[in-house]
């Protein structure tokens, strides 16, 4: 069986991409249960966006720390991602190292050293991240929604991207052949020597092993990215690209509710009139604002699945910093995890969804959260891949006061004073003016 | 003094014929608040000495819905954006200033969706220009000198990205700018947006405007300057609650300049 091992790559690589093509579709499908929403504008800022704040990490280094570590393992994970390429040439047609066939040995000394710096570099900054988690425990990490799984799922991805850098430099490492050449092996010549005294057969079982467990977790990451935070290096792309272009004090005006207030407003509409014969008198009443997942909007459903869960929101939300228990990086996780409930019971019930007694509102976030929001836009300002946390507590505040009534009792008063006197106090309009004569 | 102040309403100039330069929006609190109306008392007093033809619409002024909207009562916003809108357009108002940032984002960004297309301008936008354009003189006065900090009001700076008219009306004043760690982008809330002015704060460990005021009171101020009427109800109150009243001032950028010229 000459060909065994093309074959079993091939499978392994075809099951790897099925099974992730799998996920993307359930993952679209999912993100469409939210409303439509209006994004096609303005495309050239939109591109903008997308190669600052995505491609570019504009957002990232603001703060500079976090922002250095993270673009350190961006590059590296982007650049050390061609030879991916490479690996899958050879796992395909049992070459081996095919870059050296059609490059310059310069030039493929040159690749695989950057690799390999790239490698190290990554290794490092990912003990670092481990360690500012782990040990140092910044408080971002440390907060109540940032227990079990999210937590775990966090360490997951560091010891995930340790052990596939740890078996690309221990792959070149072993490669006697590579490491005769002398071109390109920068780091792995000092890691060369770890093995040395082991037999040439030995070597290359070591070299052959990781090589395969190096690909093999690159498809087992592929898909885990579904499963995890991680998605966010797919996701950021679309994400920054739909983000909101308006300025972010400006919330969206309810187009039902204008239609309404229209009405009220037109005295040649008769309120009382008859619906003309078929005209949308069929048309179920529009719900007004948001107690489930699938009330908000696609682009807030975007959000939720390309959140990290890095808390910087949470971090500059004044109402978290003084004890509330509202964190929008929670908002944003409830909001991910119930699509992703909603999601399961579709694919449970042939295609639809059965009422499963569970929503957003109250069974993931709480009336006491949404309230202690004040709007002021520092999570959506903080989020390096623009997120919109605040739409969502908006939209939810709107469920509670238009469909429930359920606003806090001073706010109830508040409003009944601006409908009774235009005020949010209870003075009378025609005192507005008195100022000028005090 | 407060006989010198000429404040002609929209109706009057109508009855004229004419239009005013621009309409001043008082709002809410800078019509009702005892505090706020003292920063509309000093506003009117620049655009009365810079000479700007100006008009408020008085009793015919209604509240533009913000704290309804950010509650989650779209119909009461709308309710009170159209009824507003009417009285603006039938007065064919095109340009607005006000000195409640509130205000200020809900007629400029939220109005016009709903058929209010207006210039608005916020008030340390508007005397920006009047500076500019050599119609109104900025002096330090009792001013000179001070360490003043400013504030960033939230719908003021991350909500419309305006973060240097108010800077550069202070340094105007010859005084010490010194900015807060959290400050421009980066501004903590005072507390008191998303209609939270009129309600208790849930359930946690502090108040809001206190670790603001603490943020404030590590830079040693002699005055935290705000641009917000509820900004500086919340600091004004954070202050006293530390008890230092007597030694940091909260005063909103008008008054600065007005009580600087002794106006």
């Amino acid at each position: 069986m000459p060909y065994l091992s093309n074959i079993i790559f091939a499978i392994l690589l075809i099951t790897g991409v099925v099974f992730f093509t799998k996920n993307v579709k359930k993952l679209m499908r999912n993100i469409r249960l939210g409303q439509n929403t209006e994004v096609s504008d303005n495309k050239s800022q939109r591109w903008k966006n997308m190669a600052m704040i995505a491609l570019g990490q504009s957002k990232m280094v603001r703060r500079p720390i976090s922002g250095f570590l993270h673009v350190v393992v961006y590059v590296g994970f982007v650049i050390i991602n061609i030879e991916v390429l490479e690996i899958i040439i050879d796992g395909l047609f049992g070459t081996h190292r095919i870059g050296l066939k059609v490059l310059p040995t310069s030039l493929y000394g040159f690749l695989i050293a950057t690799f390999e710096i790239l490698a190290v570099l990554v290794f490092i900054t990912v003990i670092i991240f481990w360690v500012r988690r782990n040990i140092l425990k910044l408080a971002r990490f440390w907060k109540s929604e940032m227990t079990s799984w999210p937590k775990n799922d966090g360490n997951y991805i560091l010891y995930f991207e340790m052990v596939l850098m740890t078996l690309f430099l221990v792959m070149n490492a072993t490669d006697t052949t590579f490491q005769a050449m002398n071109a390109g092996n920068v780091v792995s010549q000092f890691i060369a020597p770890w093995f040395s005294g082991l037999s040439e057969s030995t070597l290359h079982i070591i070299e052959r092993t990781a090589w395969w467990l190096h690909i093999g977790g690159i498809l087992v990451f592929l898909n885990y990215l579904y499963f995890s935070k991680h998605l966010h290096i797919l996701l950021a792309f679309p994400n920054t690209y739909f983000g909101k272009l308006k300025p972010k004090g400006e919330l969206n005006n309810l187009e039902a509710v204008t239609k309404e207030v229209k009405m009220m407003m037109d005295p040649s509409i008769d309120p009382f009139t008859a619906p003309a014969e078929g005209a949308e008198s069929e048309a179920e009443p529009v719900k007004f604002g948001a107690s489930d997942v699938q009330d908000l909007n696609w682009v807030q459903l975007l959000n939720a699945y390309t959140c990290t869960e890095c808390g910087r929101c949470t971090s500059e939300c004044p109402a978290n910093q003084t004890g509330k228990k509202l964190s929008p990086r929670k908002i944003m996780m409830d909001t991910r995890d119930r699509l992703e409930e909603v999601g399961k019971n579709i694919d449970a019930n042939k295609g639809v969804f059965k009422d499963d007694g569970k929503q957003l509102l109250d069974d993931y976030i709480t009336k006491e959260e949404l309230w202690a929001c004040t709007s002021c836009n520092a999570c959506v300002e903080a989020c390096p891949v623009s997120i919109d946390p605040l739409s969502i507590i908006i939209e939810m505040r709107r469920y509670l006061v238009m469909e429930q009534s359920a606003a806090p009792v001073e706010l109830n008063n508040m409003m009944t004073n601006i409908e009774n006197n235009g005020a949010p106090w209870p003075y009378n309009q025609m005192d507005r003016l008195n100022w000028k004569n005090e | 003094m407060s006989e010198l102040l000429k404040v002609p309403t929209m109706a009057e100039y109508m009855a004229q014929g004419k239009q005013p330069e621009v309409l001043f929006w008082v709002g809410c609190a800078g019509s009702f608040d005892d505090r706020a109306k003292k920063i509309t008392k000093a506003f009117v007093k620049l655009l009365n000495k810079a000479k700007v033809e100006f008009a408020v619409l008085g009793t015919e002024e209604s509240c533009t819905g913000d704290p309804a909207k950010r509650a989650g009562n779209e119909f009461l916003f709308q309710m009170q954006a159209v009824t507003n809108i009417e009285v603006l357009n039938a007065y064919e108002v095109k340009k607005i200033v006000t000195a409640c940032p509130h205000c200020f984002n809900t007629i400029k960004n939220e109005y016009p969706g709903l058929g209010g297309n207006y210039e608005v301008m916020h008030h340390t936008q508007f005397l920006k220009t009047l500076l500019d354009e050599g119609r109104l003189t900025i002096e330090g006065g009792k001013y000179k000198g001070k360490r003043i900090t400013f504030h960033d009001p939230c719908y003021l700076g991350r909500a419309n990205d305006v973060y240097e008219a108010p800077r550069q009306l202070i340094q105007k004043l010859e005084a010490e700018l010194v900015e807060m760690k959290n400050c421009r982008k980066n501004g903590l809330c005072c507390g008191a947006g998303g209609a939270q002015m009129f309600k208790d704060a849930e359930k946690g460990d502090k108040e809001v405007n206190i670790e603001r005021t603490e943020q404030a009171m590590e830079v040693k101020p002699q005055i935290i300057a705000a641009g917000c009427p509820f900004c500086n109800t919340m600091m004004t109150d954070g202050v006293k609650a530390k008890e230092k009243e007597s030694d940091i001032a909260v005063m909103d950028i008008a008054e600065l300049i007005a009580n600087a010229q002794d106006l």
